[in-house]
């Protein structure tokens, strides 16, 4: 993790376990080579602890070459607590989990069968109806409980140790209560008989066991947990496919010689080679060659982005057509790949204000049903007539420890939010959090910043018309000229205006920018003057005729300017900031959502105007200055609206921040991502819609999720407890009880599933 | 009502107050250790819950907790502090160190990520 030291410098920290060391001497010897490396600022081994503590910085080396520092020096690093190894270690513990669990269940469910075979029975199938019998569902179940078992009641112990309580200490008191009683009644039946028995010849047989209650239960719990061990491995697929993007090593150079290493291995600094058809491991600074880059996976953009020396090049992209180098800037967490896995992790634990209330049930869940289910063994023992009252009260304290399911609730919020924000990940939707989630469902206005968000945020050469029978090419191609040696951000539109539609550019000579009015300029031997319509009245051009036409093109919302050949008007070209593909469509989906749209800007009215008709907005805030921008949201939400702002993340970032949800596109910076609650990596306006459509999706999923939870406990656990006995004489015999609880979580877990197949 | 009813309704009620008393009772608050570098640093044991479950930090000082995960029961394979938007996977026999410098006083649950294994960061 980052942090500054006192001297402001960026510098991390990573504890290492080491091993191998025999006295206070060796601890010293690695301290001392670690304290030598480049980059390290200050290296502390502690031998009691057997831990190195290590502060260095990140562009100068990382933890994988200090692990290999400790292995040269003669010791051995157990493991390292760097969280990029996590993902992989828990999809390897997840993996080993379900195999486990499925080996137990299998166990279980073989020694289970028999057991329940004699129990129902009855004493029906004659040749099952010994009076070893009992004895014989003793050894049956008993590895059920000791093998396959084992994990519920290792694991309420140490919740209990803890003074707290889950679902394995529900499931140990239920199956344990059933597997003990029957123990002792097959061992000492005389401690049972009940009086109506007593006489009986086969006293010892007619006291009732419940073994096929305890396998049975566990053999189910366990097949449930192995489908959810399945199910919860898929919820974590977004992170995985963001993590598999990047390629495992790296071809870099050092001390002139071209080697191979581990991309987490690679330093800031670093000059990396690519070749074509290869991945980039890191981001950094094109050096030398160029190439086209396909960056789809960050920017959704599908058409390759060119790079030559001087671009920035992002890991996990691929290369396209030529080879070239790079200088590493940002390495290991720092790359824009990582960020964004760690944003979506974050996000995937994070909880929608929804779910507080789940979450105080389930905290406090686990000891009241214990209550209950002590309040059920009460009540029966003494409702009940004395012949059957201790295995009645005994089967249903059971049966309401067994039905009663801590996990679908607990598992209800967040595996819908993993689901969700993943998918959300896939489709270019970095969501923050569950409360924006939560907010963004509810949003009933979006306030749309024109530049760069509506619009494409760069002037695009939009018209050209001739004058006096000038040819459209030449004109363009001699406003360009001279246009190639100004400054000004409109020039360099109609440059690339020019170069797009395949005309060359002459030099200009004698090239003059005439301030608030155009340029000057001499282009193949002819003298041109391009500009507003001052300068033509003022150099005594007669431009008459295409005012009005000038006129139009500014109701459009674009920019015309007048130009002159030789003293003579020749036509005008008009610049605008054109509507990037896709905008007015997304207005038209988010209206059809029900929200009002609201465009922001701070340009004049009239090119305002001329944009919010072209994309069907009607509501239009004009010449709003910068920092009025968080103004104009507070008073919308003074209005009692609920207000999403869509931005470009960096100058709009107050406003980003005052709204109830700040939604920042085409980017996938730092700032952006850190200024709004939901980060677009493609600059379509049609994510927007794709954003909302998405949190209504995933908050409907948890809503669903804990409703079915809640209604499930809410109904089964009195169910369980006998309350329509005295009605209807239904009773739910332990081992229902347990299918329906493993069925539940399993319900939960593939319901928020769905949400993969959201397309938006 | 018979001498067995009795014991079985006294039985039950002790049980019931007793379950209270030890899931919901008072904890043992432990305060973390303050460094020579000026962190508040505290080893956290994840195994069926934590160790310690009450902890005690002081606002202002950078903090970190070394969550050590000693099993793979995957009930505590991330563990989340909500208020502070933080959310860390905890890989099975390892140490997750999360650093943060409280900014507020207040307490501050932390639980897995199913809400079943509780713990308390109290700033002061």
């Amino acid at each position: 993790m980052a942090e500054h030291n006192a001297q402001g410098e960026v510098c991390e920290r990573v504890d290492l376990p080491i091993t191998g060391m025999t006295c206070a001497a060796c601890a010293n010897r690695i301290e001392r080579t670690l304290n030598r490396q480049p980059g390290v600022r200050k290296a502390s081994v502690n031998f009691a602890t057997e831990r190195a503590t290590i502060e260095f910085d990140p562009s100068a080396t990382n933890t994988g070459t200090l692990i290999e520092t400790v292995r040269d020096t003669g010791y051995d690093v157990l493991e390292v607590s760097v969280n990029e190894n996590a993902q992989d270690s828990l999809e390897a513990a997840h993996a080993a989990e379900y195999v486990t669990l499925k080996r137990k269940f299998i166990v279980a469910a073989v020694l289970s069968l028999p057991v329940l075979v004699i129990a129902m029975s009855h004493g029906s199938i004659s040749f099952l109806n010994f009076d070893g019998v009992n004895w014989l569902q003793f050894l049956l179940t008993t590895p059920v409980v000791v093998y396959s078992g084992r994990q519920f009641y290792t694991g309420a112990w140490a919740a209990f140790r803890h003074r707290s309580a889950d679902m394995n200490t529900l499931i140990a008191v239920g199956t344990g209560t059933a597997y003990i009683y029957s123990v002792l009644a097959t061992a000492f039946p005389s401690l049972f008989v009940t009086e109506s028995g007593a006489h009986s010849a086969h006293a010892a047989t007619m006291v009732p066991v419940y073994y096929e209650a305890a396998s049975a239960i566990i053999a189910l719990i366990l097949l449930g947990s192995t489908l959810e061990a399945r199910a919860k491995g898929r919820t974590g697929d977004a992170i995985r496919k963001l993590i598999g993007l990047q390629p495992k090593t790296a071809r870099v150079v050092r001390n002139g010689e071209e080697l191979e290493v581990e991309t987490d291995r690679v330093i800031a600094g670093d000059v990396v080679i690519v070749r074509p058809g290869e991945k980039i491991p890191v981001d950094g600074v094109v050096t030398e060659g160029a190439s086209a880059v396909d960056e789809s996976m960050l920017t959704g953009e599908s058409i390759p982005v060119e790079k030559s020396a001087g671009s920035e090049v992002f890991g996990a992209t691929i290369n396209k057509t030529g080879a070239f180098h790079f200088r590493a800037t940002k390495v290991g967490k720092d790359t824009a790949l990582q960020q964004i896995v760690k944003l979506v992790r974050d996000a995937q634990g994070s909880k929608p204000p929804i779910a507080r209330l789940a979450d105080t049930i389930s905290g406090i869940f686990t000891p009241v049903v214990i209550s209950i289910a002590i309040a059920t063994f009460v009540i029966w023992f003494v409702a009940a007539s004395p012949e059957v009252r201790f295995t009645m009260a005994l089967v249903n304290f059971v049966s309401v420890l067994i039905i009663a399911c801590p996990c679908a609730l607990g598992l209800a919020t967040p595996t819908a939010i993993m689901v969700g924000t993943g998918k959300g990940a896939e489709l270019g939707i970095l969501i923050k959090g569950g409360d924006s989630l939560e907010t963004a469902h509810k949003l009933n206005t979006i306030v749309l910043d024109k530049t760069g968000t509506v619009t494409k945020g760069e002037p695009e050469l939009t018209d050209v018309v001739t004058e006096n029978g000038f040819n459209e090419h030449e004109l363009l191609r001699l406003i360009a000229s001279a246009e190639k040696l100004s400054e000004h951000p409109l020039a360099a539109a109609i440059v690339r205006g020019a170069e797009k539609r395949g005309i060359d550019i002459n030099k200009a000579e004698a090239f003059n920018a005439i301030a608030g009015r155009g340029v000057e300029a001499r282009v193949a031997g002819r003298h041109l003057l391009l500009g507003n319509e001052r300068l033509m009245t003022e150099s005594g051009i007669e431009i008459e005729t295409s005012s009005a036409y000038a006129e139009r093109l500014a109701d459009e919302g674009k920019t015309p300017m007048y130009a002159a050949i030789d003293g003579k008007f020749a036509g005008l070209v008009a610049v605008a900031d054109t509507v990037k593909p896709g905008s007015k469509e997304a207005v038209a989906e988010l209206q059809r959502l029900g929200l009002e749209v609201v465009m922001m800007t701070g340009d004049n009215e009239r090119t305002a105007d001329a944009v919010a008709r072209e994309v069907g907005i009607t509501r239009v805030l004009s010449q709003v200055l910068p920092q009025d921008k968080a103004g104009e949201i507070k008073r919308l939400q003074a209005k009692g609206k609920l207000v999403g702002m869509v931005g470009d993340g960096i100058n709009d970032a107050p406003a980003l921040a005052q709204s109830d949800v700040g939604i920042a596109i085409g980017t996938g910076t730092d700032v952006a991502i850190e200024a709004s609650d939901i980060t677009l990596i493609r600059g379509d306006l049609r994510g927007v819609e794709r954003a909302i459509a998405l949190s209504k999706a995933t908050i409907r999923t948890v809503k669903q999720n804990l409703f079915w939870a809640f209604i499930y406990n809410v109904i089964g656990i009195p169910v369980a407890a006998g309350i329509l006995y005295p009605f209807t004489g239904w009773l739910l015999s332990p081992i229902i009880a347990s299918a329906a609880m493993s069925l539940s979580s399993v319900s939960v877990v593939s319901n928020s599933l769905r949400l993969r197949s959201f397309r938006g | 009502m018979d001498t067995n009813e009795i014991i079985v309704i006294a039985v039950g009620i002790l049980a019931v107050v007793t379950v209270i008393w030890w899931f919901f009772g008072e904890r043992e608050t432990v305060a973390a250790e303050v460094r020579k570098d000026g962190v508040q640093e505290i080893d956290i044991t994840v195994k069926g819950g934590y160790s310690p479950d009450v902890i005690a930090v002081k606002k202002g000082v950078p903090v970190r907790l070394n969550f050590f995960r000693d099993e793979t029961s995957s009930c505590s394979e991330q563990v989340v502090i909500g208020d502070l938007g933080i959310a860390r996977d905890l890989p099975a026999y390892k140490t997750t160190a999360i650093e943060f410098t409280p900014d507020r006083t207040g307490e501050f649950p932390f639980t897995c990520g199913m809400n079943m294994l509780h713990g308390k960061l109290k700033v002061t």
